[in-house]
C-alpha cells in the first residue's frame, strides 16, 4: 500500500517539484513532507565502500519527541485535573482528558504550525532542505508554557524565537540559545502578567466568572514558596496531600508539561537508552541541583531556604529543563568535561535564582539559557586545556 | 557582606554591557577571537579597578558641593560638580598613559600582550561610565568605590570573553549574509542581554 502511495508521488507529483518543474522552487518544501513519510532514497553514489546509519537528523529529533509524549499526555490530564480540582467539582478520567485536550492541542497546533511556516518560508527563499530541528522545539514550546497562554502570544514568541533565535544564525544546529527557551523567556519578559500569578496555571484560571473553591490557589508550588509564607510547605501539603510524591508524580499547577517528575522521568530513559541525550549534563545539572540545595539548608536564612534539597528536584521545570532542554545538543557544551561543568552550573545557577530571586521562581529555565551563553566558552578553554596538555606530553616526549 | 554584595550586583545585575550597554564600541571591535578579549577585558578591569576610586577620591574631596571645606570654612558652599565630566575623564586618561607607561617599563610581556587595547581604553564609554555610576550612587567609602570598580570590570570581560567564544563558534555558520559580522554580533548582544536578565531583581 505504502509502495503504491510512494510510487504515486514518485510518478506524478515529484516531477512538478524536480528541476525544470511547474513548482520546482517549492522543491524543499516537498522534499520535507516526503521524507517525514518515507525513507529518503539516497544511496551513495559509484563504487564508495560507505555505511549508511538508518539515525539521521529526523530520526533523532523524532525520538526527542517520542521521549516528550509522556509529558504531553500526562500534562493533557493534569490540565483538566486541575481545572476541576479548583472548581471543587469531581470528575472523571475522560472529563479531564477531554477538558484538557481542549485547552492543550490548540496550543501544540499553533506552535508547530507558526514555526513551521518559518521554517518552510526560509527553506524556499534559501534553497536548502528543511531542517528538522523545530519537530523538538514546536513540541517544547507549548510543554514549557502555562494553560491559559493566549494563542497569539504562542505564535508570536514560537515566530519570535524561529527568526531572531535559530533562522538569523544559519539554522538548525547554528543557533546559541535554545530556540524553546527564547520563546519562553520572550513571552516572560514580554508578557509577565501571562506568564506567572495565580490565574494562568490552571485551565479557566482567567475567565472572570471563575472561582476556585475554598483553599484552593492556583499558584504554583513554587511561587507559594516565593512568598515565604509560613511553613509553606505543610500548607500547601494541605491542599496537595503528600507534597513530595504530587510533586514527583505531577498532580499540581505550572506549565503544561513540567509538573510530572515522573513522566519526565520516562522520557529521560528513552533518551537515554537512544544515547540522544547527554547523561552527563543530567547527572551533573540533578547534583549541582542538590548542592546548592544543601547549602541553603545549612544558611537557612528564611522559610524558602529550608525546603528540603530533593524538593527542589521535584519543583517547577527543574526536571523539565534539565531532561529537554539542558541537553539540547546545540547549544550545550560540546567536549566531555564541558558537559560536566555546564550541567553542574545550570543546576547551581537555577536553584540559586529560584530561592535568591523573588521575581523568577523558575530560575531552570533562565539559567539554561544562561548557560547557553556560556557553554562556547567554557568549550573554548577545555579545548586550550587538552591543547596545552598533549603539548607538555609531546615535549617529555621529545626529550 | 556589603562588599560581597556590590561586587557581584556590579558583574552580573548592573552589567555594564547587558544592562547599560556601555563600552560597545570596543566590546563589538575586539570581540573576533578569545585571545584578544581577554587581553582587552583584563586591561578594562585593570583601568577602572585603579580610576574609579581616584575619582571617588576627587569627586569627594574636590568637586562635590561642600567637597573642599578641608581647605578652610570659605570654601563650604563651592560646587566645582560641573567639572566632574572633564577632570574625570583627564584622570582617566593620564591614568591610562600613566598605567601604560610602568607597565611597558616593568611589565613588558604583559605590554606586548595588551598592546593597543590600553591606549584604547581611555575612550571606552563603560571606564567613564564606571566613574559617573559611582558619582550617582554615591558608594560610602573608597572600599565600595574600588569593588564596584572591579566589579564592573569583571563583569565586561565576562562579556566579551563569552561573545567572543560565540563569535569564534558562529564563524562557519551559514549567517544571511546581510546580518555577517557586525549585524549578527548585536543579535547575539540582544540575545545574551535577555539571558543576563535572570539575574536583575536578585538582593544579596
Amino acid at each position: 500500500m505504502s509502495n503504491a502511495i510512494h510510487n504515486f508521488l514518485e510518478k506524478n507529483v515529484k516531477p512538478n517539484f524536480d528541476a525544470g518543474g511547474k513548482l520546482e522552487k517549492y522543491y524543499p518544501a516537498y522534499d520535507a513532507l516526503e521524507t517525514f513519510l518515507f525513507v529518503p532514497g539516497h544511496t551513495t553514489s559509484g563504487k564508495g565502500s560507505h555505511i549508511r546509519d538508518g539515525i539521521d537528523m529526523k530520526r533523532t529529533m523524532i525520538m526527542v519527541v517520542l521521549a516528550m509524549v509522556p509529558a504531553l499526555l500526562f500534562g493533557i490530564w493534569n490540565t483538566g485535573y486541575q481545572h476541576f480540582l479548583a472548581l471543587g467539582e469531581t470528575s472523571t478520567f475522560m472529563d479531564n482528558v477531554l477538558y484538557g485536550a481542549l485547552k492543550v492541542l490548540p496550543i501544540v497546533v499553533v506552535s508547530y504550525g507558526a514555526g513551521l511556516a518559518v521554517e518552510f518560508t526560509f527553506a524556499i527563499i534559501n534553497k536548502h532542505q528543511v531542517n528538522e530541528g523545530f519537530l523538538v522545539s514546536g513540541m517544547l514550546i507549548p510543554l514549557c508554557l502555562p494553560v491559559e497562554i493566549p494563542l497569539w502570544m504562542v505564535a508570536a514568541a514560537t515566530i519570535f524565537a524561529v527568526i531572531i533565535g535559530k533562522e538569523v544564525f544559519g539554522g538548525t544546529g547554528m543557533n546559541i540559545l535554545n530556540v524553546a527557551l527564547t520563546a519562553r523567556a520572550f513571552l516572560f519578559f514580554a508578557y509577565p502578567t501571562w506568564m506567572s500569578g495565580d490565574k494562568v496555571w490552571i485551565g479557566g484560571g482567567t475567565d472572570q466568572a471563575v472561582q476556585y473553591a475554598d483553599g484552593s490557589t492556583g499558584a504554583t508550588l513554587l511561587a507559594q514558596a516565593t512568598e515565604k509564607s509560613s511553613g509553606f510547605i505543610n500548607a500547601a501539603g494541605a491542599q496537595y496531600g503528600d507534597t513530595f510524591w504530587d510533586a514527583f508524580m505531577g498532580f499540581i499547577p505550572g506549565s503544561i508539561g513540567e509538573t510530572s517528575t515522573f513522566a519526565i522521568l520516562i522520557g529521560a530513559a528513552i533518551l537515554l537508552i537512544t544515547g540522544i541525550g547527554s547523561w552527563k549534563i543530567m547527572l551533573s545539572g540533578v547534583l549541582g541541583a542538590y548542592v546548592m540545595g544543601l547549602l541553603f539548608n545549612m544558611w537557612g536564612a528564611n522559610e524558602f531556604m529550608m525546603v528540603p534539597a530533593h524538593y527542589h528536584l521535584v519543583f517547577g521545570g527543574f526536571a523539565f529543563g534539565i531532561v529537554f532542554m539542558a541537553t539540547d545538543p546545540v547549544t550545550a557544551s560540546q567536549t566531555a568535561t564541558g558537559k560536566y561543568i555546564y550541567g553542574f552550573l545550570i543546576g547551581f545557577l537555577g536553584i540559586m535564582i529560584r530561592v535568591f530571586n523573588p521575581a523568577y521562581p523558575e530560575g531552570i529555565m533562565l539559567a539554561i539559557l544562561f548557560m547557553n551563553v556560556m557553554a562556547p566558552l567554557i568549550d573554548h578553554y577545555v579545548i586550550q586545556a587538552n591543547v596545552k596538555r598533549r603539548n607538555k606530553r609531546l615535549q617529555t616526549v621529545a626529550a | 557582606m556589603e562588599y560581597i554584595n556590590i561586587f557581584v550586583k556590579s558583574i552580573f545585575i548592573d552589567n555594564m554591557i547587558f544592562a547599560y550597554f556601555l563600552g560597545m564600541c570596543s566590546y563589538l571591535a575586539v570581540s573576533k577571537t578569545v585571545k584578544t578579549g581577554v587581553g582587552l577585558g583584563a586591561a578594562v578591569i585593570f583601568v577602572l579597578g585603579i580610576t574609579v576610586p581616584i575619582n571617588y577620591l576627587l569627586e569627594n574631596y574636590v568637586l562635590k558641593e561642600g567637597a573642599l571645606v578641608w581647605l578652610g570654612e570659605d570654601f563650604a558652599t563651592v560646587d566645582l560638580s560641573f567639572l566632574s565630566f572633564i577632570m574625570f575623564i583627564a584622570v582617566i586618561a593620564s591614568m591610562v598613559q600613566l598605567v601604560e607607561m610602568a607597565v611597558e617599563k616593568f611589565a613588558p610581556a604583559l605590554y606586548g600582550a595588551l598592546g593597543i587595547f590600553l591606549p584604547l581604553i581611555a575612550v571606552n564609554c563603560s571606564i567613564l561610565g564606571g566613574s559617573l555610576f559611582m558619582q550617582e550612587r554615591q558608594y560610602a567609602n573608597i572600599a565600595e568605590a574600588t569593588v564596584f570598580g572591579l566589579g564592573s570590570g569583571v563583569g565586561w570581560f565576562l562579556a566579551i570573553v563569552a561573545i567572543a567564544a560565540i563569535r569564534e563558534k558562529i564563524r562557519y555558520s551559514n549567517v544571511p549574509a546581510p546580518l555577517r559580522g557586525l549585524g549578527i554580533t548585536f543579535i547575539i548582544t540582544g540575545l545574551m542581554g535577555i539571558a543576563f536578565m535572570s539575574f536583575m531583581g536578585i538582593e544579596l
